[in-house]
């Protein structure tokens, strides 16, 4: 199956991309996970990370969070290398990145205002300044009513809500999603997908979404949200803006099977991904 | 790869061979060489943080409550009923020699030595080291250890160094009262049982103590913190396999933990003669 990594990485990605991942090999005791891997992510722009489960999504996220290291090739993010930093080096590096964990891995012992607003807290922001920026993104989310409750006592759907609200209460420029909906109901799924639209089209962020749902990433290609009437809108192919572009990225057995555009995914006739698209 | 017949007749050639008993217990000792490794580097590391910024006084706070205030009451109430039997097992046999009297120096002796620190130090190991390796592996099976380095914390900062801190600190404090409330014990069974007079009793467990007991006591208390408290965390920070993971990390670690304390008092004991003898 063709794909753009066959093309090769484009040289300026190296200068431009938000995220670039070059011949990227990962493995555990059981054998390479993730084998060859090369794709890159432009600034402002979303690609879905589509496969199977144990196909390396995850591993691909925690890898561009610095979580992980590489056996051998290169990620880059933001313009820097993370394969050389050290462990306190890649924790400044995280504080410009948002993650976005399948669960929420909420701090259990925290309530929702003290999850929300944990890097605040570390950063040594004064306590008057926290407070205000806490409400404000439990606004966005719509959870302003939940900052005392515990994590325990929120659905599966507010979990990952408030995950996402402590992602990005620092605005980061990329914002990493492990499965945000996987196991969620379809209205709850799609409460999620609005939130990350939103996300991107109001502060413009970078995402790099894993996902093995079709319709998440669909979700994110074909609507937008418009700040100023504050509703969703279905994007019309002549309106897209390069910026804000979605790409699909379909992983198999840890290699790139797929990559291209929304459209190119649909009038792709390759059994394998004819699967995902039932 | 399609089974074909060709295929078959190849693994039927190339059998994996089974590992021998050289390779797996090669295999077995670098694991625990590995282990030993990791564990003496996030020790080291739970004490150099402590150097640089960020410090985490709050939860060390938080912890020094858990773990010294928590255990309190356990600690207490065995110190108290440790002293008692010990004056009830020795007192016996001191009256067949008409020298009830000695009562007091041996209880005394015996729990600033080693008893008040040894029995603490395993209570504790018993209460706490389960309980950090239970909450710290509970946190790393819902990524919720990933998330913390997500958002720019260091774990090792954050969740290891102020247990090692607020147990080294609680420790010989909970081993001070345990003394205490062991000789109370003994002063009790020692009045009742062997009609001894409390003054008596406090005069002799006083006198005979030296400076050196109690840095004995001490020194052995602080080694005993260090040890249940990284054995917790360590126990806790390498949890495979899920909920079930976590029980058995929680399980390992008291294990672990009273083994190594029980044999560091061996040695500590010697050394403590030892330098008794030299200083």
């Amino acid at each position: 199956m063709a794909s753009s990594a066959d093309r090769g990485i484009q040289a300026t990605d190296s200068q431009e991309a938000a995220i670039l991942f070059s011949s990227v090999w990962l493995g555990f005791e059981e054998g390479p996970i993730l084998r060859g891997l090369s794709f890159s992510v432009q600034r402002g722009e979303t690609l879905i990370l589509l496969g199977e489960t144990g196909t390396g999504k995850t591993l691909a996220l925690k890898l561009a969070a610095g979580l992980l290291s590489p056996d051998s090739g290169e990620v880059r993010a933001l313009g820097q290398g993370l394969s050389s930093k050290s462990e306190d080096e890649l924790l400044e590096f995280r504080r410009q990145v948002g993650f976005v964990f399948q669960e929420g891995a909420l701090f259990d012992s925290l309530t929702v205002g003290e999850n929300v607003a944990y890097r605040l807290h570390e950063d040594g922001v004064p306590a008057d300044q926290i407070e205000p920026r806490v409400q404000e993104v439990l606004r966005f989310v719509e959870l302003e009513h939940t900052i005392d409750q515990l994590p325990s006592e929120l659905s599966g759907g507010m979990r990952r809500r408030v995950s996402i609200a402590r992602a990005l209460i620092t605005h980061p420029p990329i914002v990493l999603y492990d499965s945000p909906t996987a196991g969620l109901d379809p209205i709850t799924s799609q409460t999620i997908i609005t939130l990350i639209l939103r996300l991107r089209d109001v502060y413009g962020v970078t995402s790099l979404l894993a996902t093995h749902r079709l319709q998440d990433g669909f979700g994110l290609a074909n609507f937008r949200f418009d700040p100023k009437t504050r509703s969703v809108l279905r994007d019309s192919p002549a309106e897209k803006s390069s910026e804000s572009a979605t790409r699909f990225l379909v992983l198999r057995d840890g290699k790139i099977y797929f990559e291209g555009s929304p459209e190119e995914l649909l009038q792709s006739q390759d059994p394998y991904l004819r699967r995902f698209l039932i | 790869m399609p089974n074909t017949s060709l295929n078959a007749v190849e693994q039927q050639a190339n059998p994996p061979q089974p590992p021998s008993v050289v390779e797996i217990l090669t295999d077995a000792a670098k694991e625990s060489v590995l282990k030993v490794q990791e564990y003496s580097l996030m020790a080291a590391q739970s004490i150099t943080n402590l150097f640089t910024p960020p410090r985490y006084g709050q939860d060390t706070l938080t912890q020094m409550d858990d773990i010294g205030v928590g255990s309190m009451p356990i600690v207490l109430l065995s110190g108290f009923f440790i002293g008692a039997v010990m004056v009830l097992q020795t007192g016996s046999q001191f009256q067949r020699f008409g020298q009830v009297s000695l009562t007091g120096d041996i209880v005394s002796l015996a729990l600033v030595r080693e008893l008040g620190p040894t029995i603490t130090g395993l209570l504790v190991a018993g209460r706490c080291a389960s309980g950090i390796a239970s909450e710290l592996g509970s946190m790393l099976v819902t990524e919720q250890v990933d998330a913390m380095r997500a958002l720019g914390t260091d774990p090792s900062r954050k969740l290891v160094s102020p247990r090692v801190v607020a147990t080294l600190i609680m420790l010989p404090l909970l081993t001070t009262f345990s003394c205490f409330i062991g000789l109370v014990g003994g002063m009790v069974a020692s009045v009742f049982s062997l009609r001894l007079s409390a003054t008596t009793f406090w005069q002799r467990a006083i006198a005979i103590l030296q400076f050196s007991d109690l840095m004995q006591g001490f020194t052995k208390s602080v080694v005993f913190a260090f040890i249940l408290s990284t054995v917790g965390c360590y126990q806790g920070l390498n949890v495979r396999g899920g909920t079930q993971g976590v029980g058995r990390a929680t399980t390992q670690a008291v294990v672990v933990s009273s083994v190594l304390i029980i044999v560091a008092d061996t040695f500590l004991t010697k050394l403590a003669l030892f330098l008794a003898d030299k200083l």
